[in-house]
């Protein structure tokens, strides 16, 4: 099986080597205005659970690799819109994303030292941690436990961040001039 | 603090501070919403914000189904319409029934001096995509107040109660399941005119009967149907066909388990019915009544 999409990019290490271009803040809100609608695509029955949070990853992205680009006030919004579009507690997303954010901040200087599959597993904790957050918040209301099919999406989002990571480099990755010496 | 800069950049304030601050902001709303249930109107207006996005998004699934409808052969357009015909053939010789009782029912409680039922209206609405929140049992209609929908009113499939509507957004609106958890429906037994609440508890499929005595006269098989006693489902819908019955002396209550008329999984198109504001004012005011759970007072 040919496993080299998992390893890490040239260089050993995986990002700090490789030079991108400068981040535009537009780029930034595109990503997140698209993960958005990712995340309100209507999918039918059982997808629909297990679909993985890609606003979550982003906002994971961006943190870990450009700490100070994205702040908490634009990821506790974008909570809140995940509230009023899923129809949960208001403020339920807003608090997991606020404690996803602190922990990526946190562990962005580990994160980018580590090669793709220790990555995997930070990003899983973590992605984990902010459901158990909402999950937490939703028993003190009154719910009960939805099952183990419950955290699906922080297992298969984990395992989409190889791919979410390479799919918001691209546009980043310098063009090779063919004209140039 | 692991993550500090040195103190001559100024880099607003620290990591933790302004966590703590974001937390803080959301534990206040949640308890706001899920305590006192303020926040409608602010809820409503990032609805409207996101409301776009969500048409946005909502575009390829119904690119795909209108392709799909598209592609309809003719022999089952043909088949359908006979099935149509022949069920329209039926329900018009129910309906002239039903309208010649409707009549003599009125007139019947005229003699009687019973206050007159308000004949209800319907809004038929399509289901939009079932919600996100894995907690909870509820589905999200194409119709919203600019439609005349309110909060509170039943929402009914052909076959019988699907839910009620929770909440109204401009051009959308919620509808909770009858399956969803502590969700509850006032019923009556057509077999033994036994009145009762059904409650949901939250799984696809299963609503239970609560608080029947060991020896309530509830059989496997038995029709629940809308008792109509609260106001918001006319009476006579059907809500759920008892499925099991378990009677345990060491209980003061029967374990009684429904599965719901209404097909509460797979429907597509639905009626909200309108509320009949009729009713007498609640003798017991909400202060009265002490602290009242979220879930009481849809």
């Amino acid at each position: 099986m040919n496993i080299d999409w998992l390893r890490a990019p040239p260089g050993g290490r995986t990002s700090p080597q490789e030079i991108l271009l400068p981040v535009k803040t537009r780029y930034i809100a595109l990503t997140l205005v698209s993960a958005l609608v990712l995340d309100l695509f209507a999918l039918p029955g059982l997808l629909q659970q297990i679909r993985p949070d890609f606003i979550a990853l982003t906002l994971i992205y961006w943190v870990v690799y450009h700490p100070r680009r994205v702040g908490f006030l634009p990821a506790w919004s974008l909570g809140l819109i995940m509230d009023v579009a899923d129809g949960s507690l208001f403020g339920q997303h807003a608090l997991a994303y606020a404690v996803l954010m602190y922990l990526a901040v946190l562990l962005h200087r580990r994160i980018v030292m580590f090669g793709m599959r220790q990555q995997i597993a930070h990003v899983l904790v973590i992605l984990i941690v902010s459901q158990l957050i909402m999950l937490g918040v939703r028993s003190m209301a009154g719910a009960d436990f939805p099952g183990a099919l419950y955290f699906v999406p922080s297992l298969l989002g984990a395992g989409m961040w190889p791919l979410l990571f390479n799919v918001i480099r691209v546009p980043l990755r310098p063009r090779s001039d063919p004209d140039a010496v | 603090m692991e993550y500090s800069p040195p103190p001559f950049f100024k880099r607003g304030p620290s990591l933790l501070t302004r966590f703590t601050f974001f937390s803080i902001v959301s534990v206040v709303l949640l308890v706001a919403d899920a305590r006192f249930n303020y926040l409608t109107v602010l809820r409503q207006g990032i609805a409207a914000v996101v409301y776009p996005l969500q048409r946005l998004s909502s575009m390829p699934g119904g690119l795909v189904a209108r392709v799909d409808d598209f592609f309809v052969t003719q022999s089952q357009l043909q088949r359908d319409n006979e099935q149509l015909k022949r069920q329209e053939l039926l329900h018009t010789g129910a309906l002239q029934l039903g309208k010649s009782l409707e009549s003599e029912n009125r007139h019947l409680r005229q003699l009687l001096g019973l206050r007159e039922r308000l004949p209800r209206e319907f809004i038929a609405a399509e289901i939009l995509y079932s919600n996100r929140d894995p907690f909870t049992r509820r589905v999200v209609v194409d119709k919203g107040f600019q439609h005349g929908v309110k909060a509170g009113q039943a929402v009914v499939d052909e076959t019988g109660v699907v839910g009620q509507v929770t909440r109204v957004f401009p051009w959308v609106s919620e509808v909770t399941l009858v399956t969803d958890k502590e969700q509850a429906v006032p019923i009556q037994s057509v077999r033994s005119g036994l009145r009762g609440v059904t409650f949901g508890i939250g799984y696809d499929g299963t609503l239970e009967l609560r608080f029947m005595p060991v020896n309530a006269d509830i059989q496997n098989g038995d029709l629940l149907v809308t008792s109509g006693i609260d106001g918001t489902y006319p009476p006579g819908l059907p809500v759920a066909v008892v499925s099991n019955v378990e009677r345990n002396a060491a209980y003061p209550f029967a374990r009684i388990t429904c599965t719901p008329s209404a097909a509460v999984t797979s429907f597509s198109q639905v009626l909200i019915v309108s509320t009949a504001d009729q009713l007498p004012a609640n003798p017991v005011t909400d202060d009265e009544a002490g602290p009242r759970g979220r879930k009481a007072k849809k």
